[in-house]
């Protein structure tokens, strides 16, 4: 009986954690549906979509490229959750930290790789988590609502980044050719992240992201700090009880999330750019979010989900050239994912509770 | 910067303060409704460049900005019930499900844009309509009454909701559902459809607040041409303490800044303009941070509302 009951439970679970993955087919069945009014061919499209992302070594590589700032980002969004706030400002927190990188791999490039590096990513982990921490602190002691403040601090950060670009940051050699494209000098070589498939893209960074969604998820649920950040995210008004501070986990969470979309700029900026641009953070703030929430909101989860996503905004394009049609739909598929994974979850909630009653 | 203080540049920036306010006030009086019956809806931003893209192009379609108005609120709407049943019936975590709006809404207008337009094209929006005898008050009539209809509709719709909200049967039902929706339902209003009014009727004026911008201020369409406004629209919300008077301050305060602002750049002085534009958002963190009136805040906001819950 012990038996039984416990693979109906095993079985529950399994089923509540496929739930959100049936919002990405229905997605996909919407997004046909709009392909045909374009006058595509969705099979084909699709077709295009898959075999671009994951066909062969170099669809697969620009896959995991895509996926490794997505599921950076996605740890950080997946903290800030447990934790009970809302992160939004993943995009705004990629940019400073791929800036403060920069400004450190360039300001220091005679330095040796060995303190360099370290520093480079610790630089952009700093200037993420203070632009997380900004919101974080406003929250915790004015009680300013997290969503707008990091949506507020995105626009700020592109501000920051055009005028340190068009400014202080630019490559000199634009200067010099006239040019005066806004991007920074390239990074010293000694900085740039190894990489892990000759002739192409794919680099060390996609390993760090790995390791760090196993970390974030020892520290969540192994850890007392992380224990008390989910027990905040569960129910505030418990965890004030047990004496937990629950403006000091808010605000942590959001400053921890910071540091991971920070560190998710700065390895775009050393593994892939190897310098800072405009655009560079190109919308993974946001895919990360759903990335996140298809994993639901859980680190291991997030890497499949990234990788997922990855392969979607690598398939984009790949379906734009192949049928025509703007790789946006992606776009707007990727919006119906995140209505359809928040809005299939009261579903595993009744199942949670109607099992509660029972007893 | 003495400049300034000369009477013609004065005159400007309250000139263009005030068209400026116009996308931000449909907007914001809006999701003041939404927010007073309990739903934060942080799609608006997706929305509005719905309403935006599809005034324009209806607009440009028939040559006629009237049917480019009616077809962005009803987009608007569409959108708002989009809305609505992920929020209010599959009672989904708000914070993200507006997200996942706005995504669509970038994403559809864009794909949209690009498969039935291209290239960026302008129109005729609506024409700026003086008042007769208020615009020939001296020095402030023609800044004030020399607009195109959709300015005056955006400042006459605060007075009209503060009506709505405070001295109407509707306004005291939002305000339960908002504030206590356990209340609500046991004396029998149905808090359900309340929601989903004031969330649609907020989705049209978030696709009127696009509509605004594409063919009655700018009169072209451009992807992400709403660039943040709806999400500033929903802080001026929290700033106006949830009440249409006050949101209306804070979009004046907000589009006064932005008209400065656009002032100081084209004078070129010796600021960078990033940090100019950035003017704005800074001020909207520091306002969210120093309005006091956060005890306005309904209740019951944000919070899916469940029969029998308790």
């Amino acid at each position: 009986m012990a038996d039984r009951a416990g693979m109906k439970r095993v079985l529950n679970k399994v089923f509540e954690a496929l739930l959100p993955l049936l919002a990405v087919p229905v997605a996909f069945l919407i997004g046909a549906v709009m392909l045909l009014a374009l006058g595509a061919n969705p099979l084909e499209a699709y077709g295009a979509m898959i075999a671009g992302a994951f066909g062969d070594v170099s669809g697969l590589t620009q896959t995991l490229v895509k996926a490794t700032p997505l599921l950076l980002v996605g740890l950080g969004v997946c903290i800030a959750f447990r934790g009970g706030v809302i992160n939004i400002g993943g995009e705004g927190q990629i940019i400073v930290g791929a800036l403060a990188s920069t400004a450190v791999a360039v300001g220091f490039k005679e330095w040796p790789t060995l303190t360099l590096l370290p520093l480079c990513l610790l630089s952009g982990v700093l200037a993420g988590a203070i632009w997380g921490g900004v919101p974080g602190i406003l929250k915790a002691r004015l009680g300013v609502n997290e969503i707008l403040s990091t949506v507020m601090m995105n626009a700020i950060a592109v501000q920051l980044s055009n005028y340190l670009l068009r400014g202080p940051m630019i490559d000199p050699k634009e200067i010099e050719a006239g040019t005066r494209i806004a991007q920074s000098a390239l990074l010293p070589r000694s900085v740039w992240l190894t990489r892990l498939v000759p002739q192409t893209l794919l680099h060390a960074g996609a390993i760090i992201a790995v390791v760090l969604a196993v970390a974030v998820f020892i520290f969540l649920w192994r850890t007392t700090i992380g224990y008390r950040i989910r027990a905040v995210g569960l129910n505030r008004d418990a965890a004030k009880y047990a004496g937990i501070k629950v403006p000091f986990y808010q605000a942590l969470s959001l400053i921890l999330g910071g540091a991971f979309a920070g560190l998710a700029g700065s390895i775009e900026v050393m593994g892939v750019q190897h310098r800072m641009m405009e655009n560079l953070a190109s919308g993974y703030g946001f895919s990360g979010i759903v990335a996140a929430l298809f994993g639901s909101l859980h680190p291991l989860g997030a890497i499949p989900a990234s990788v997922l996503f990855g392969g979607l905004l690598v398939g984009a394009d790949k379906m734009q050239r192949a049928v025509q049609v703007p790789s946006a739909l992606i776009d707007t598929l990727l919006g119906l994912v995140v209505l359809f994974v928040v809005g299939s979850q009261v579903l595993s909630r009744q199942r949670a509770r109607r099992r509660e009653t029972r007893g | 910067m003495a400049e300034l203080f000369t009477l013609p540049v004065l005159l400007g920036i309250l000139y263009s303060g005030i068209r400026l306010a116009t996308p931000y006030l449909f907007a914001a009086v809006g999701e003041t409704f939404a927010q007073r019956s309990g739903v934060l809806n942080l799609g608006v931003e997706g929305i509005m460049l719905m309403g935006a893209f599809s005034g324009f192009f209806v607009g440009m379609k028939t040559g006629s900005p009237i049917l480019g108005l009616l077809a962005a609120a009803v987009v608007g709407i569409l959108m708002g019930l989009l809305m609505s049943f992920i929020s209010i019936t599959m009672q989904a975590e708000q914070g993200i499900s507006g997200i996942g709006l706005h995504l669509f809404g970038l994403g559809l207008s864009s794909l949209l844009f690009k498969t039935t337009m291209g290239g960026v094209e302008s129109i005729e929006g609506f024409k700026a309509v003086r008042i007769p005898l208020l615009a020939d008050i001296p020095y402030i009539g023609e800044p004030l009454f020399n607009h195109n209809v959709l300015v005056y509709a955006a400042f006459l719709l605060v007075p009209i909701s503060t009506w709505v909200l405070n001295k109407t049967t509707l306004g005291l039902k939002i305000r339960a559902v908002g504030q206590n929706p356990q209340a609500a339902d046991t004396l029998g209003v149905n808090v359900t459809r309340v929601r989903y009014f004031c969330v649609c009727l907020g989705g049209m004026l978030a696709g009127i607040a696009g509509a605004s911008l594409s063919i009655a201020l700018i009169n072209l369409f451009q992807e992400n041409m709403t660039n943040g406004m709806g999400f500033i629209a929903v802080a001026l919300v929290y700033f106006g303490g949830w009440r249409p008077w006050g949101v209306m301050g804070g979009a004046l305060l907000f589009s006064f800044v932005n008209a400065f602002q656009l002032w100081i750049q084209v004078k070129g002085i010796n600021i960078p303009s990033d940090f100019a534009i950035m003017m704005p958002y800074v001020l909207t963190i520091l306002a969210l941070a120093f309005a006091t009136n956060r005890a306005q805040q309904p209740a019951a906001l944000a919070k899916p509302y469940e029969r029998g819950e308790n």
